[in-house]
């Protein structure tokens, strides 16, 4: 983002706040960007000749005769094939030196894609989890979050979901990141010689909350650039799009706009809605899929930020630890992709829908087995089978440290089925039992 | 002379605009933005200020911009060639855009103005016709669309002239009308309404007495939504309500189907758009897409247009109501409208009420619902616009506004529970908490004892009846032990999950199960009752739940079969002489 010259210059803040300043100015346009005693800010409301801008990086410091100068445009970001390989920060520019990117600007945060120009997605992603895989499979073009608890392994499992993911690019967008965690993907991505397949906009932990609602856009404007323009299948990576909304609310807050439910802007929805929507497949091939994280806290998704992402996403990875194998595993219950109907048993083996409800509900009566020894009740015989499937179903299945393709997947689980259950136990359309029960 | 005006402030999509005339509530204007016009809405006007809300995204806007206003509200466009559309909120063709993306102020026609129209005229010469009276048709796909006196025409007119048959376009004129003054006036097969107004050309409007078969079980064995009647189906995120919608949409018995996506998943829409051209009305054999109309407003589309798109919608199905069609309204998400009204709320810095909402939503939805309904046209014929809506409640708490507004608008609640959607058990209709206030109106129990068998209600509250039975003994038995309580419990508990497990659980993937016509429906409640009325005889619990899974199985197996095929017959059979081993009469 450069700043153009011949801008009039304004010294005089007639108000501020923790995250934006106003001002009275004329010829300002809406959304326009600025520098506000050389940080940027971007123009929220104009009222008459009263402009009110937020500062991204927040307004410490700034006093009332701080110099305002206007760009007179959006937030753009420069977009062009070196930005492979390369990290940003919020802003878009280089991290790490290295030469500016030339290319074209274009704004940031772009209109939408005309949904009857969309294709449906149909290609599935394997990633060899068969937590993923089998009982929540994704598509290309697809957008769902990670929904975990601050100490569950999210970061490292997006990681090795994307690595396997078979992308042309992957691109990390990266909120509230702490430096570790952000030093992790560098080096994740680098052992892996992938390093040429990635951008990164990164906003550390370090850095003003504000400004990392800037990160979404930008990934999402250099996917679409690779997406549209090259036909390549883009993945973005958006983590922990829990900060972002947070940063959201700091800045509705200081609007004075009267918050929804848990102190979150009305308008929660249709901002998270604008990012995740993104996630498109081209009919020329391109496509952008988008796997995020939204951190809980306390694994309670009612709360807004959850609750209004599993309205827009498709469907959600909840991962949990199991106490009964000490693993990590994808939650069956909680989990969902909503677009693995449109891959499995097509693009799978034609027993995959069967199989993968039949386990699920076995693994139900599982827990309730286990809720009723947990009251002091006695098992049934078919409680205590479903006890040990359950037990084997979490090891060689559900775990993340399962690495396989979906064939095995379902075998594995057939000789499950046929290990602890009766045919009508499993009760799976006849012709698919006839065909893949494991014969003795 | 038009009024105009110039903008004034910009707070996100509500704009500020200093008119020098006369602008009424809810006009329409265009904001000028170097050369693209981006279409707007009064929503309060305060001396010489009007606010207005725009459909359309205002970066770029500025003080200074300048504002033309259109005296007449938000209208839609109606006449042949609605069909098998796919529009945006504000009917603008979708397929008419360029581009891979949306463009700012990419208004694009709602009807095709060149194509040529095989119109019969209806009326005669000398005929004292009404706003709505049929003056001719033409054939629109499979249906024969009336075009019809304005609706904006008021009182008696007399019909001077109707064109004869032959190939006409739309904006060709098909008929003069002389009015009470002796003016004539040309008439044409296209016409505007104003989206925020009931049409109300029909004499009148009874309680509704029909059902509307959607295929799908639990909805009509257990509360069936009445043709012209209205229902809703809230649920947390994930249990099934779009697929729940897109299953009625395919299924059910009606004339028209019109969708309207409202701020929900683009890839959910473009499945329509995919699907619907291929697959088979199974009533008439054409492709679904030929009796649909999609209005397609997705979360990424401008906000204000959500409020707008569901509008669109009911507009169109009114006008083809007075067709005297069966029209079913689908609207998915009707939160998603309430929360555009929030946010305007919001920036209008309106006093909030519960949760934030407007202080008016009760009244704005009640509203809205009241526009469905059967109706009897002034030519004696019937017409229906059914309306299911489904409400997405914050952290899938029932009790928020935009569902309790809604509970008390529908006739028809159909709650999913996230308990039976996490155990897969789909539909994930509550068989308890879900209701249908129809199946106490007598006309419609006397309808359904009529059309499907003497005694169906009587029938449909015992299943009822049994499913409560066997959620009081599943609590007992959880409270006292498998062993703790009698094996009768277990037995009740069993016969409630046949039913569940039969009857309200439907798989909406599988070609066959998803889609069960009612005389399936009564077979399969007929036969699921017969095994509730038996009596059994277990030793101990366990034989208890053997037996019954094996039932399950045995009955889901005929769920998948070809209604009355062979297998399906071979099915029954086993059923009858599984049930014969344990039988204690
Ligand atoms: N009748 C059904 N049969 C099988 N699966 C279903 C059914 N209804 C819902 N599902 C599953 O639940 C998922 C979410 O359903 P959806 O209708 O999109 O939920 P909502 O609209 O309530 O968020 C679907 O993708 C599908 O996997
Ligand atoms: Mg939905």
């Amino acid at each position: 983002m450069e700043t153009k010259a011949f801008q009039r210059v304004y010294t005089k803040l007639l108000g501020i706040t923790k995250a934006t300043v106003a001002l009275r100015a004329e010829g300002v346009s809406n959304e326009e960007l600025a520098l506000v005693g050389g940080r940027l800010a971007q123009v929220v409301k104009i009222q008459g000749d009263m402009v009110t801008l937020q500062v991204f990086s927040g307004t410490e410091g700034i006093p009332t005769n701080a110099e305002v100068i206007f760009y007179g445009e959006p937030p753009k970001l420069k977009v062009g094939d070196d930005l492979a390989g390369r990290f940003f920060d919020a802003y878009g520019n280089p991290l790490f030196g290295g030469a500016a990117i030339e290319g074209e600007p274009r704004e940031i945060g772009g209109p939408s894609v005309n949904p009857l120009r969309r294709q449906q997605p149909s290609e599935l992603i394997a990633t060899g989890i068969a937590g993923i895989d089998l009982n929540n499979t994704l598509v290309t073009g697809q957008k769902i979050p990670f929904f975990a608890d601050p100490d569950q392994p999210f970061n490292q499992v997006m990681a090795m979901v994307a690595l396997r993911a078979k992308a042309d690019k992957i691109i990390l967008g990266g909120m509230g990141l702490s430096n570790d965690d952000f030093l992790f993907f560098k080096n994740v991505f680098e052992n892996a010689g992938a390093l040429d397949r990635i951008v990164c906009f990164v906003n550390t932990t370090e850095q003003p909350p504000v400004e990392r609602l800037l990160v979404p856009d930008m990934a999402l404007t250099a996917a679409e650039y690779f997406a549209v323009e090259k036909n390549e299948k883009v993945l973005v990576l958006l983590t922990d799009m829990t900060l972002y909304a947070d940063a959201l609310s700091i800045v509705s807050n200081r609007m004075d706009q009267i918050p929804s439910k848990d102190s979150m802007p009305g308008s929660l929805y249709s901002d998270l809605a604008k990012i995740y929507e993104k996630a498109v497949q081209f009919p020329s091939g391109g496509s952008i899929t988008i796997i995020a994280v939204t951190t809980l806290s306390g694994g309670d998704i009612t709360h807004a930020i959850p609750d209004n992402t599993g309205y827009i996403t498709e469907g959600q990875l909840f991962l949990r630890k199991d106490s009964d194998t000490n693993k990590v595993i994808v939650d069956p219950f909680r989990s969902l992709s909503r677009l693995k109907q449109l891959v499995i048993g097509k693009k799978t083996r034609e027993d995959h829908p069967q199989v993968m409800n039949a386990s699920v509900r076995l693994y139900a009566d599982a827990a309730n087995a286990k809720t009723k020894l947990e009251n002091g009740f006695d098992l049934t015989d078919y409680d205590e089978r479903t006890l040990k499937f359950a037990h084997d179903y979490s090891k060689s299945l559900l775990a993340i440290d399962v690495n396989m393709d979906t064939d095995t997947m379902l075998n594995t689980a057939w000789e499950l089925f046929a290990r602890y259950f009766s045919q009508t136990e499993v009760s799976i359309k006849n012709e698919l039992i006839q065909k893949y029960w494991p014969k003795a | 002379m038009k009024t105009k005006g110039k903008v004034t402030g910009i707070v996100a999509n509500l704009v500020i605009v200093e008119v020098d005339g006369p602008v009424a509530q809810n006009e329409i204007c265009y904001i000028d933005l170097a050369g693209t016009k981006l279409m707007a809405e009064v929503i309060k006007i305060i001396g010489k200020l009007a606010y207005v809300q725009v459909f359309e995204s205002t970066r770029g806007l500025r003080v200074g911009n300048s504002v033309e206003f259109e005296e007449h509200m938000l209208e839609v466009t109606l006449g042949p060639g609605l069909l098998s559309k796919n529009y945006d909120g504000l009917q603008h063709d979708l397929a008419k855009m360029d581009g891979i993306f949306l463009k700012r102020g990419d208004y694009t026609e709602a009807l095709d103005y060149n194509k040529e129209w095989e119109f019969t005229p209806i009326a005669e010469p000398g005929q004292m016709v009404l706003a709505g009276d049929w003056l001719g048709e033409v054939p629109e796909n499979w249906l024969n669309h009336k075009i019809m006196v304005p609706f904006k025409f008021e009182g008696k007119y007399k019909v001077k002239s109707v064109v004869a048959k032959g190939i006409y376009k739309v904006s060709d004129t098909i008929a003069v009308l002389t009015d009470a003054n002796g003016e004539d006036i040309n008439v044409t097969m296209v016409q505007k309404w104003p989206v925020k107004r009931a049409i109300t050309a029909y004499r009148e409007k009874p309680r509704p007495f029909k059902i509307m078969e959607t295929g799908v079980r639990s909805i009509d064995t257990f509360n069936p939504i009445a043709e012209g009647g209205t229902g809703f189906i809230p649920g947390p995120f994930g249990c099934g309500k779009t697929v729940l919608q897109h299953a009625i949409s395919k299924q059910a018995e009606a004339d028209m189907i019109i969708f309207a996506a409202c701020g929900e998943r683009a890839n959910e829409v473009v499945e329509m758009f995919v699907e619907f051209p291929h697959l088979d009305d199974p009533r008439t054999g054409r492709k679904l897409m030929e009796r649909t109309t999609i209005i397609c407003n997705t979360s990424n589309m401008p906000v204000a247009s959500r409020e707008a798109s569901v509008y669109t919608a009911m507009t169109i199905g009114e006008y083809y109501r007075s067709m005297g069609l069966k029209v079913l309204l689908l609207a998915d998400s009707t939160s998603r409208w309430a929360q555009a009204l929030r946010e305007m709320s919001n920036r209008l810095e309106e006093l909030p009420g519960p949760d934030a909402f407007p202080m008016d939503l009760s009244a704005v939805i009640a509203n809205f619902y009241s526009r469905a309904g059967f109706v009897f046209l002034n030519n004696g014929s019937t017409g229906s616009v059914t309306f299911i809506g489904t409400v997405s409640p914050a952290g899938g708490n029932l009790k928020e506004p935009v569902t309790e507004s809604t509970k008390k608008a529908a006739r028809c609640f159909y709650a999913l529970s996230q308990q039976r959607a996490d155990s897969k058990r789909y539909p994930a209709i509550d068989p308890m908490d879900s209701y249908s206030k129809y199946l106490e109106y007598p006309e419609i129990q006397e309808y359904l004892n009529k059309n499907i068998s003497e005694n169906w209600v009587d029938l449909v509250m015992l299943s009822k009846n049994y499913v409560q039975k066997g959620r009081e003994a599943y609590e007992q038995i959880n409270i006292l032990g498998d062993d703790g309580v009698p094996i009768d419990y277990h037995d009740r508990y069993w016969k409630a999950e046949v039913i569940d497990f039969i009857i309200l659980q439907q798989d909406a993937f599988d070609s066959i199960d998803s889609n069960c016509p009612i005389p399936r429906q009564k077979f399969m409640l007929n036969t699921v009752l017969d095994i509730c009325k038996m009596s059994f005889h277990f030793e101990n619990f366990e034989e208890c739940s053997t037996f019954y899974k094996r039932i399950i199985n045995n009955l889901k197996q005929m769920n998948y079969s070809v209604f009355e095929s062979d297998e399906f017959k071979k099915y029954n059979i086993e059923l009858s002489s599984i049930l014969n081993e344990r039988k204690a009469e």
